[in-house]
């Protein structure tokens, strides 16, 4: 199983549009990815209301975990997107 | 004789007239109390599913078809939730147990409610999109009409209960000739929507609950009349008066001024570079609010000083001359930044919000200043800058020297807290204009929260003690020899404006399409007359409104 700790880079944490961008990430990926607080229960990634339940807030850590072919590398793209600060859309 | 339609009222928030067909804004769908028998579980699920897909379809459409990228952005992530995985999951154990589709949609979607409810703020917020799939899959599995802004083939007056913002980003102002709202007040989202787009509208009229679909309209939505019951000739012939009166009123120019040539400043209220050029187009004699929190919205840094020098240069060159008055960032209560305010404030209208936010984060002011002393110099406009939400004599100063030691010659403060206008002459002695914010002073003279949509009568600004505030504020303005302003949403109004004027107020901001009519309203009064309907509203003889 490949991991991965990433610290919420958006300052306003993990939710509306940071949260969206991540899912989206998640979603062009191949294999399955969960998402949990260091602590707590791995929930689905492709999952935005239980992306959004977490709750993660800027500077806290998330642990992202996947399995099978091409992990490493999907867990990479998606972490990428966690640890950037989202900024203006325009 | 003519016959007299019945009348409802509410109140006006958007000048206009017009006439149309009702078309109601589609109520949540309900789930009848008996519930179904489930013969199938996995049929019920596959309904459930199938049902939640043609919702997000529809969603992603609407997404790539609409033009504005705020509201496409707004749509595409309301379709992602009806996308969720894990709404099958709960889907899947509410069938299980024998609910039917559309109650299974509402026990999965409840348990996500709750979990974002309870963790508060920014993410309680995201509950009305919930509610919003949730209400459309369920309207959808029981063959109910959808909820929301109506499709319709021709124009029509839209009837709601109040508008969200989710509605009002997609609302297509060519389909619509005015909005008419039960509930709201005059600074509600509705009342901003109406005025930016230039439809007339009517808020806070409970009988309005009463229009049935397709009925004939005529709005009126300077005065907040609704004449029900018209003919299709009264329907045209509305609409084609309207059409000569817009016709006089694009013709309409020049400074403003009442019947006996006592001039009033006309000026315009913009948010961003793209309303800078309305301001010629109306012919009013500048800007007399330029808010700028749009540099700063969906950022997680404020702007650089170059990248604020490069918008605000645009914006100054717009102005061919004419006078601009920037206010300095207004972040906090209904327009939080997260590098500004901070999270979780019990009751943010009373926290740390407009100037205040500098006592925390004293550079991003620094930074905005410095950006517009250096636009100022480069284009040599000429530019009045203005701090909100100030409530003390030393906070005027501070800004006001700030502003000096920055170079820019011309610095007032804004009216919005009923100390302020207590001190008024006091804040004069440093501050070189005055400029009254009509919205937020009447939220925090009343006590009633700008949102309270039931609370909007206290809102109304006729109330006595709001005009008797602006009286004092006019009144230090004129013993000071300095310039007194009013930029809220009053100042927009074609009844009020003579108020004001007769009050002592010397200039009058609002949206660009409110110019012509407010030109009108004071070209035909003499200053005599607006003090004498001064002195009236101030009794309270006019119990609000004429």
């Amino acid at each position: 199983m490949a991991q991965r700790e990433v610290i919420v880079g958006s300052r306003i944490g993990l939710h509306s549009r940071p949260a969206a961008l991540f899912v989206k990430a998640v979603a062009e990926q191949h294999v399955k990815i969960t998402i949990r607080k260091p602590e707590g229960a791995p929930v689905d990634a492709r999952s935005i209301l239980r992306v959004l339940a977490l709750g993660a807030k800027n500077g806290e850590t998330v642990v992202l975990e996947a399995d099978g072919d091409g992990a490493e590398e999907a867990l990479e793209a998606v972490a990428t997107v966690v640890a950037e600060d989202h900024d203006d859309p325009a | 004789m003519t016959v007299v339609s019945p009348r409802l009222k509410g109140i006006g928030v958007s000048s206009g007239v017009t006439a149309g067909p009702v078309a109601l804004m589609g109520p949540r769908p309900r789930l009848p109390d008996d519930r179904p028998a489930v013969a199938d579980a996995e049929a019920e699920a596959a309904a459930a599913i199938a049902a939640l897909n043609f919702i997000a379809e529809d969603l992603e459409e609407r997404a790539a078809a609409v033009a504005m990228p705020r509201a496409a952005e707004v749509l595409e992530a309301t379709a992602m939730i009806a996308r969720d995985p894990s709404l099958e999951e709960g889907i899947r154990l509410a069938t299980a147990k024998g609910e039917p589709a559309a109650w299974a949609v509402h026990r999965a979607m409840d348990h996500f409610r709750e979990l974002l409810l309870d963790l508060g703020g920014y993410m309680a917020e995201r509950v009305g999109d919930l509610d919003d799939v949730r209400d459309r899959t369920i309207a959808r599995l029981l063959g109910q009409p959808m909820p929301g802004v109506p499709e319709r083939d021709a124009p029509f007056i839209l009837v709601a209960d109040d508008l969200a913002p989710a509605d009002t980003v997609t609302l297509n102002p060519e389909r619509v000739l005015a909005l008419v709202t039960i509930r709201g007040g005059p600074t509600s989202h509705t009342a901003i929507l109406a005025r930016s787009l230039g439809l007339p509208a009517v808020v806070a009229c409970g009988e309005a609950a009463a229009l049935g679909d397709g009925e004939l309209v005529a709005v009126d939505g300077a005065t907040g009349v609704i004449r029900v019951g018209i003919t299709q000739e009264e329907v045209v012939s509305t609409n084609r008066a309207e059409e000569l009166r817009r016709a006089a009123r694009a013709a309409s120019h020049g400074p403003g001024r009442t019947a006996d040539g006592h001039a009033v400043s006309l000026l315009v209220n913009i948010g961003d570079a793209a309303g800078a050029a309305s301001v010629a187009k109306v012919d009013a004699e500048g800007v007399g609010l330029f808010r700028t929190e749009f540099l700063y919205l969906d950022r997680q840094d404020p702007p650089s000083v170059d990248e604020q020098v490069a918008l605000y240069t645009e914006v100054f060159k717009a102005m061919g001359g004419r006078k601009i008055v920037v206010r300095t960032l207004d972040a906090g209560a209904d327009k939080p930044l997260p590098f500004l305010n901070p999270e979780g404030e019990p009751n943010p209208a009373l926290g740390v919000r407009g100037l205040r936010t500098a006592r925390r984060s004293p550079q991003v002011l620094a930074d905005q200043l410095a950006a517009l002393a250096l636009a100022q110099r480069a284009t040599g406009a000429v530019v009045w800058v203005m701090a909100p939400m100030v409530a003390t004599v030393a906070e005027a100063k501070g800004f006001t020297d700030l502003a000096h030691e920055h170079g820019l010659t011309i610095a007032g403060v804004m009216v919005e807290i009923p100390a302020a206008a207590l001190r008024a002459a006091d804040l004069l002695e440093h501050a070189d204009f005055l400029s009254i914010g009509t919205n937020d002073l009447a939220q925090y003279t009343l006590a009633v929260d700008r949102m309270a949509g039931e609370l909007a009568d206290l809102l109304d600004p006729w109330q006595p003690a709001l005009l008797d505030l602006i009286r004092m504020t006019a009144e230090a303005g004129l013993a000071a020899g300095k310039s007194v302003g009013v930029c809220g949403e009053a100042a927009a109004s074609p009844l009020l404006a003579p108020v004001l004027v007769g009050l002592g107020v010397t200039s009058l901001s609002m949206s660009a399409s409110a110019v012509a009519d407010v030109r009108d309203a004071l070209a035909a009064v003499t200053l005599a007359e607006c003090r004498e309907m001064a002195a009236n509203a101030l009794a309270g003889r006019t119990t609000g409104r004429p």
